[in-house]
């Protein structure tokens, strides 16, 4: 007999789901004029959660208006009392986390492990490092009399919910703004639930507005003509869109958009852990991470020694049941996302390079996708060039330092990248060349709130996290 | 082919192919396989194979012949009301009570577990190698099938490869047909993964059937990070050489969660073919009485009391 | 017996500033300059999209060594653009007076500004690190840091006038951080900024890492903006409807694009460079 692991199911009964969801506006739960809803799913097994109300242009309008007025509350209270708001959100998030996570996995078909120990303890952190902001905003260095934008519109992806809706909520009530803020579509159910954290931690009517909707929502935030600032996390093609949606109009634009990263083996690397980084980099949360080690370029020389470990590796990743504490790579979120991952593998495949998948049992339910490496891959190939946002690696190989920074920088993406090597002045000048926002030596995906987080080039405009983060709420000189 | 030629150009040059360890990423990944849930089935399987894996031992100025008969007792029947709890890996003694231990396990049905002797002036191993040898003969000739040698961590430490090495390898070649081999690292005072990773190295190219983190005498002994290293260890030489080498933890294994963790540590690392005390042991005392605790917990249904097992 | 006729004045051609020479517009076309008075001065070229792309070429081979070079090392040579200034105020001046119609003062006053400008954003160079990056306290054994580099190639529309002074105002900062430039001069007035490239070309500026293009902004900007190889633009000199134009095409490659109101500010180094974190572990 071997060791099998029985399965360890986190229990649902712990979170409660409404049957119906109302948008929150105003620090009130209404239903939307049109009466229309959607409905969200468990990806994992195709089961409806709820119906999710559908808010259009006229309950975005009013969503603005509820920011407007409680900007004027908002805005007025003394720093330090916007600060304790804060604190309180951050310290209900924490006595509620199981729920958080437990809702999350279901929502959004990501492992409770990483829902438990990842998503939201780190976006309870990041509403406490920044209700510590409340009153220190004279040294966000925007100069000494920074004023916040107003009311801003806050759009996010499917792939962190709650992370994402605390990486945008934050920073904007630390420094005064008040918020509309619009969940993924297929991802909403924590952010209802974190409505009912403000609720509990009796945060003025109209701080944070939540608008559950699609793209048409999404687009109706973005052009509203009283809406200062837009703060968006999503693909590179939204973003370029947004882009020229707010050109001319003075809008303030963040953006946190796709990505292609190269995570760099050398020769010297301390393998055993690079093994785990590059398994981290590219299969933590099915690979649905903007900053994925997604590109692994590994020096000719260990390339043979490192893949069979990989692939060794890759053989204990326990795909399955996101609720069970034992699954390492859960659900992926979406048929639609399903699809494209499927596509572009099969583009590998067309394109001439080698798949291996490891040999998981897929659920008859759900969607699901074997963690994927592709080797052989080429510069020219799509699977080498385009996001796939699933758990998919290319593998590419490089002889000189040199080489593996052109190949590395040869991307019009710039959000991420690893380094993994043993020499201190090898990392320093891999890092130093990379043109990335985020660079990860001997680590990967590893997140803070005090560390600026945030693309070079077609990866996005601006930071989140840290005082270059906080800044982006904030107008003044720098 | 020898991995190294025993001089200290050639073992140096062994040492630095292999591959550095980053500390921080060691412990995380340490940390992650504690994460895993074992319940039901799979616990009740983990319990008994820990069970069978421990290598019961008693390592005291204190000791006595009765203390030692009293743990072969358990050993042989580690629940005198349960015939169904697996016998232990081994019994663990000093030199002097080997044959002690030798008799009462063959007088009391216990003849099929081995007997292992702390050997080559444990926990130390300050003494000439005179002196060792005098030890490990002694205790072979007594009935030890098993010999858990400490290397001269001074030596190591100091760059002193050759004398590590060279040990290793003449203690081998007194326990070659006779006992196995297990080399005490003491992790605790090389301090670092690197350091653990070439002993590791080190012992396995001399010639140990088991590595073997710690004499139990100094703090931290058996850390997970540190069997992971040693279990990563073990894996790559088999790559390297075809040869399968034991490893065995000892030292701060109380619990039975502790226990399951190594289990967990040992599937994910090392692989299925080294769960099994061939491959894997654990070296402890107090462990035993806390799986028994589980495995009744698990039967009955309910917490037990440590009242209802036998101290010794 | 000697020749009694006044002596001619030898006038110089106002040519473009590419790759660290002076060529002509490749298109081969100029645009006539006035004086306030509405009189003749010069025939500066015109400059072409085809300009723009070769100068966007040599900016982009010019940026790995500018942005690596020392803080120390950049922060001279744009000290250095300041001593070569300096000894030319004479000609700034009359270029200046001539073109904008101000006072000798005015004039003089806006030449030293420059100058003291450059001197301002030279010490920035090795500074900007210090006062804008930071050591972030991260939960967990990492070490963990973000410091502000290069953008890149950056493209600067300088105000119509002060015609030198705005000129300072847009590039001093976009070169203190790192990058190369091609700044498109005041369209009215663009004498001074090809004076300065004369400046800039004897002050040990390696070739590539200043452009200057003199012409139509409203010709050029379309040119800018669909660029896939620029990768900010300050748009300080442009109208608004320009300016909107610009970003729309700038998104395509999400061009970081700015208007100043701060006429000296480390905000305008800062708006061109990047912020990179960078994580290690600390372990034994």
């Amino acid at each position: 007999m071997t060791f099998e692991y029985s399965s360890a199911p986190e229990s649902k009964a712990i979170v409660k789901i409404n049957s119906l969801y109302k948008l929150y506006i105003g620090g009130k739960f209404i239903a939307p004029k049109s009466g229309k809803s959607f409905i969200t799913i468990n990806p994992a097994t195709e089961e409806v959660l709820a119906k999710v109300a559908y808010a259009e242009k006229s309950d975005v309008d009013r969503a603005v208006k509820a920011a407007q007025a409680g900007l004027k509350i908002w805005s007025k209270m003394a720093p330090a009392e916007r600060g304790k708001y804060l604190y309180r959100i951050a310290r209900i998030m924490q006595e509620r986390a199981r729920e958080f996570a437990v809702l999350e996995t279901l929502d959004n078909g990501k492992p409770i492990r990483e829902t438990r120990d990842v998503d939201i303890p780190l976006a309870a952190a990041h509403f406490f490092y920044h209700a510590g902001w409340a009153d220190k905003l004279e040294h966000a260095g925007v100069g000494t009399n920074p004023k916040p934008y107003g009311v801003v519109g806050q759009i996010i992806p499917w792939n962190f919910p709650l992370l994402m809706l605390a990486w945008k909520i934050a920073p904007a009530l630390a420094t005064g703004n008040t918020v509309v803020l619009k969940p993924a579509e297929t991802t909403p159910l924590t952010a209802m639930l974190f409505a009912e954290v403000c609720e509990q931690a009796e945060l003025p009517a109209g701080v944070v507005n939540i608008v559950t909707g699609d793209g048409a929502t999404g687009a109706a935030i973005v052009n509203h003509p009283d809406i200062s600032k837009i703060a968006f996390t999503g693909s590179t093609d939204v973003g370029k869109l947004i882009a020229r949606s707010v050109a001319g109009t003075g809008k303030g634009l963040t953006l946190e958009l796709g990505g292609k990263g190269a995570n760099i083996v050398f020769e010297d690397a301390p393998v055993d852990e690079t093994v785990e980084g590059i398994v981290s980099g590219i299969f933590f949360n099915q690979g649905h991470v903007c900053c994925a080690g997604s590109r692994l370029l590994v020096q000719e020389n260990i390339q043979e020694e490192l893949l069979e470990k990989l692939k060794r590796r890759m053989a204990l990743i326990r795909l399955g049941d996101p609720l069970d504490k034992n699954t390492d790579i859960g659900a992926i979120n979406s048929r639609e996302q399903l699809t494209k991952i499927t596509e572009l593998a099969n583009s590998g495949d067309e394109e001439g390079a080698l798949r291996f998948s490891t040999d998981c049992v897929i659920p008859s339910k759900g969607f699901w996708f074997a963690p994927t490496i592709f080797t052989g891959v080429t510069q020219a190939h799509r699977i080498a060039t385009e996001e796939i946002f699933g758990p998919v690696l290319s593998v590419i190989s490089f002889r000189t330092p040199q080489e593996a920074i052109e190949k590395a920088n040869n991307t019009p993406y710039g959000l991420s990248a690893g380094i993994w090597t043993d020499k201190g002045s090898r990392i320093l000048w891999t890092a130093k060349h990379l043109r990335a926002g985020v660079i990860w030596a001997n680590t990967f995906n590893k997140f803070d709130p005090a560390s600026p987080f945030g693309g070079y080039k077609e990866s996005g405009w601006g930071r989140e996290g840290g005082r270059h983060g906080l800044s982006a709420y904030l107008k003044g000189a720098k | 082919m020898a991995l190294t030629d025993g001089s200290l150009v050639s073992i140096k040059g062994f040492l630095r192919t292999l591959s550095p360890v980053d500390q921080v990423g060691a412990d995380a990944r340490a940390a992650m396989l504690a994460t895993r849930s074992i319940k039901t089935a799979s616990k009740r399987w983990a319990i008994d194979m820990a069970i069978s894996m421990i290598d019961l031992t008693t390592l005291e100025g204190a000791d006595t012949k009765g203390k030692v008969k009293a743990i072969c007792n358990k050993a042989i029947r580690p629940d005198s009301t349960d015939s169904t709890v697996p016998h232990v890996g081994a019994i663990c003694v000093y030199n002097d009570m080997v044959s002690v231990a030798r008799k009462h396990l063959d007088a009391s049905g216990g003849s099929q577990i081995p007997v292992a002797a702390v050997s080559t002036a444990f926990p130390s191993g300050r003494a000439s190698l005179e002196v060792k040898e005098r030890d490990t003969k002694d205790a072979i000739a007594n009935g030890a099938t098993e010999i858990d040698m400490v290397i001269d961590r001074g030596a190591f430490l100091s760059g002193d490869l050759e004398k590590v090495y060279s040990e290793i390898v003449y203690i081998k070649s007194l326990c070659e047909g006779k006992a196995h081999l297990k080399v005490i690292l003491e992790t605790g005072e090389l301090v670092t993964y690197d350091n653990v990773r070439k002993a590791s190295f080190l012992a396995m190219a001399a010639g140990a059937d088991f590595i073997k983190t710690s004499t139990g005498k100094i703090s931290p002994a058996a850390t997970a990070p540190v069997v992971l290293v040693m279990l990563e260890a073990v894996r790559d030489y088999y790559q390297m050489t075809g040869q399968r080498i034991g490893v065995k933890p000892a030292g701060g294994i109380r619990t039975t969660k502790d226990a399951i963790k190594q289990l967990v540590l040992v599937k994910e690392t090392a692989g299925e073919e080294w769960l099994n005390p061939e491959l894997f042991r654990i070296g402890a005392s107090a462990l035993l009485n806390d799986l028994l605790l589980q495995r009744k917990k698990l039967t009955s249904g309910h917490y037990e009391g440590p009242n209802y097992v036998t101290l010794d | 017996m000697a020749n009694s006729s006044p002596r001619l004045d030898v006038k110089k051609t106002y040519k473009l500033f590419i790759g660290g020479a002076f060529p002509r517009s490749e298109s081969g076309r100029t645009y006539e300059v006035k004086n306030s008075e509405g009189l003749f001065i010069a025939n500066p070229s015109l400059a072409s999209r085809k300009d723009l792309r070769d100068s966007v070429v040599a900016a982009r081979a010019a940026q790995d060594g500018w942005g690596s070079a020392t803080a120390f090392n950049r922060g001279q040579i744009l000290y250095r653009i300041a001593e070569m200034m300096e000894g030319r105020t004479s000609q700034f001046v009359d270029e200046i007076v001539a073109l904008e119609g101000v006072t000798q003062t005015a004039a003089k006053k806006q030449v030293e500004d420059a100058v003291d400008l450059w001197v301002w954003y030279s010490g920035w160079c090795d500074k900007i690190g210090a006062i804008y990056g930071s050591t972030n306290a991260v939960s967990g054994s990492f070490y963990n840091f973000t410091i502000p580099e290069s953008l890149g190639v950056v493209a600067t529309f300088a105000p119509t006038k002060p015609s030198l002074l705005g000129l300072v105002q847009a590039i001093a900062p976009v070169l203190a951080g790192g990058n190369t430039l091609i700044a498109i001069a005041s369209e009215k007035y663009p004498l001074p900024a090809i004076t300065l490239s004369e400046v800039i070309g004897t002050s040990d500026v390696p070739r590539g890492v200043v452009n200057i293009l003199t012409g139509s902004s409203a010709e050029l900007a379309p040119w800018v903006g669909s660029h896939m190889d620029i990768d900010g633009v300050d748009a300080s000199g442009l109208t608004a409807s320009q300016e909107k134009n610009l970003r729309v095409a700038g998104a395509d490659n999400l061009k970081r694009i700015f208007r100043f109101k701060e006429s000296q500010s480390p905000a305008r180094v800062l708006a061109f460079m990047e912020n990179k974190t960078v994580w290690h572990p600390i372990g034994v």
